[in-house]
């Protein structure tokens, strides 16, 4: 079975509760969005699932394994993450080196590839490089290692322009290449929007949706017109939320699309992922 | 080739145009290779299921055919294939609109007509 199963996850911190008896699974060969408000329980998720925190009750199956203090699931998953665990007065090329040591997956060639296509200079010590650089290490490493499960929380901080077009371009390529489930936590939603599939919301500790973003973006819509008129559309419908322009009214509505009535005024337009993930979670940070 | 966030069409059809109008104007011409999937997908970062989900739309018009092992090659006789779709859309997607716009307008038929003469005769000016 290749997925990442979460079962009925539940994780307390003192009398605040993180992630509450959360359960969903990520598919093999796919990339994810995972997309959550600050605080919503996201890196609490993702440390879990990489084995770094334990939950109170529930557990996580990776390819039918228990992750749970587990060695053997460090060849199948990855994650790159905002903390830098590394000794950080090592060499780039000395992790290189004892990464290929301590990972039988772990591609030094195409470390070394990549770090070329960066312009990452090797024989720099961790902690001389810059935040931006230190960031590309750390893909770099993430990216040359052949897991089947990558998970990268906050990629791209501290990377320019440039630098975050290189790494979409690399880490796509290598997909093509090499399919596997890449998971993007991320709040830059737009920058991910079209190289995602599937989308993974998680809303104050609980998974508010999972599907994928073609599907999400049919279902979202909004309608704008007479405030009057607008509401007698919204009635019986899953309204996410309104905007008020003066007289005009602007809906936000997810569910399957409605004709408009005959010789209506209304307008119907798109949303886009972010603008529905805005409206989606809006109710939470009240 | 672009892709238009602002619009309200889904990414995939966004390719299948972009790749068809290529064809068209001979960008790609017949029994030659388009990009990959691969490569569409890195140039404009979109996932590579959402290109090939684009391209398939060309597949199952005849536009395109997969050659395995190679890629996917423009077939013969695909612009006269588009030609003919486009003229059997011309109405629907400018007369139409042409005319609901008119009518909104207050426009009569002759001065419809007398428009689209002097358009003609612009075109055939300026070429």
């Amino acid at each position: 079975m290749n997925t990442i199963q979460i079962k009925n996850i539940t994780k307390k911190y003192k009398d605040v509760t993180a992630l509450d008896n959360v359960s969903f699974s990520f598919e093999q060969g796919k990339i994810y969005g995972l997309l959550g408000r600050n605080g919503a329980g996201k890196s609490t998720l993702i440390n879990i699932i990489a084995n770094r925190i334990f939950p109170d009750s529930g557990e996580v199956l990776i390819d039918g394994i228990n992750a749970r203090e587990n060695m053997a699931v460090h060849e199948k998953i990855h994650c790159m993450s905002e903390q830098d665990l590394y000794n950080t007065s090592l060499k780039v090329k000395e992790h290189f080196k004892w990464m290929n040591r301590f990972y039988d997956c772990f591609d030094i060639e195409k470390a070394y590839s990549i770090a070329e296509k960066f312009n990452l200079n090797t024989n720099k010590k961790f902690k001389q490089l810059s935040k931006g650089y230190q960031s590309i290490f750390k893909l770099t490493v993430a990216i040359a290692l052949n897991v089947p499960y990558l998970i990268f929380d906050e990629p791209v901080l501290g990377l320019d322009a440039n630098h975050r077009e290189l790494f979409y371009n690399i880490l796509l390529n290598d997909y093509e290449e090499n399919p596997r489930t890449i998971i993007f936590a991320t709040h830059l939603i737009e920058e991910v929007a079209n190289i995602i599939e599937d989308v993974v919301i998680i809303d104050s500790g609980k998974l508010l949706l999972q599907d994928s973003v073609e599907n999400l973006l049919e279902k979202g819509y909004c309608v704008s017109g007479v405030s009057a008129e607008v509401d007698r559309f919204c009635t019986g419908k899953n309204l996410i939320g309104e905007d008020v322009l003066g007289g005009m009214k602007l809906a936000y509505i997810l569910g399957e699309r409605e004709e408009l009535p005959q010789n209506s005024n209304l307008q119907i337009t798109n949303m886009n992922l972010q603008k529905l993930f805005v409206k989606l979670t809006e109710k939470g940070g009240i | 080739m672009k892709i238009n966030q602002n619009t309200d069409k889904p990414i995939f059809i966004q390719i299948a145009e972009q790749l068809e109008d290529s064809i068209f104007t001979g960008v790609f011409p017949e029994e030659t290779k388009i990009p990959s999937t691969n490569e569409i997908s890195a140039l404009l970062n979109i996932n590579p299921h959402t290109v090939l989900k684009g391209m398939n739309m060309l597949v199952d018009e005849e536009i395109i055919y997969k050659k395995r092992g190679l890629g996917m090659y423009v077939k013969e006789g695909a612009v006269n294939k588009i030609r003919h779709k486009r003229q059997g859309q011309f109405y629907k997607q400018y007369i139409s609109a042409l005319i609901e716009e008119a009518c909104k307008l207050q426009m009569t038929k002759e001065d419809v007509i007398n428009l689209i003469e002097r358009g003609f005769k612009d075109e055939y000016n300026s070429n």
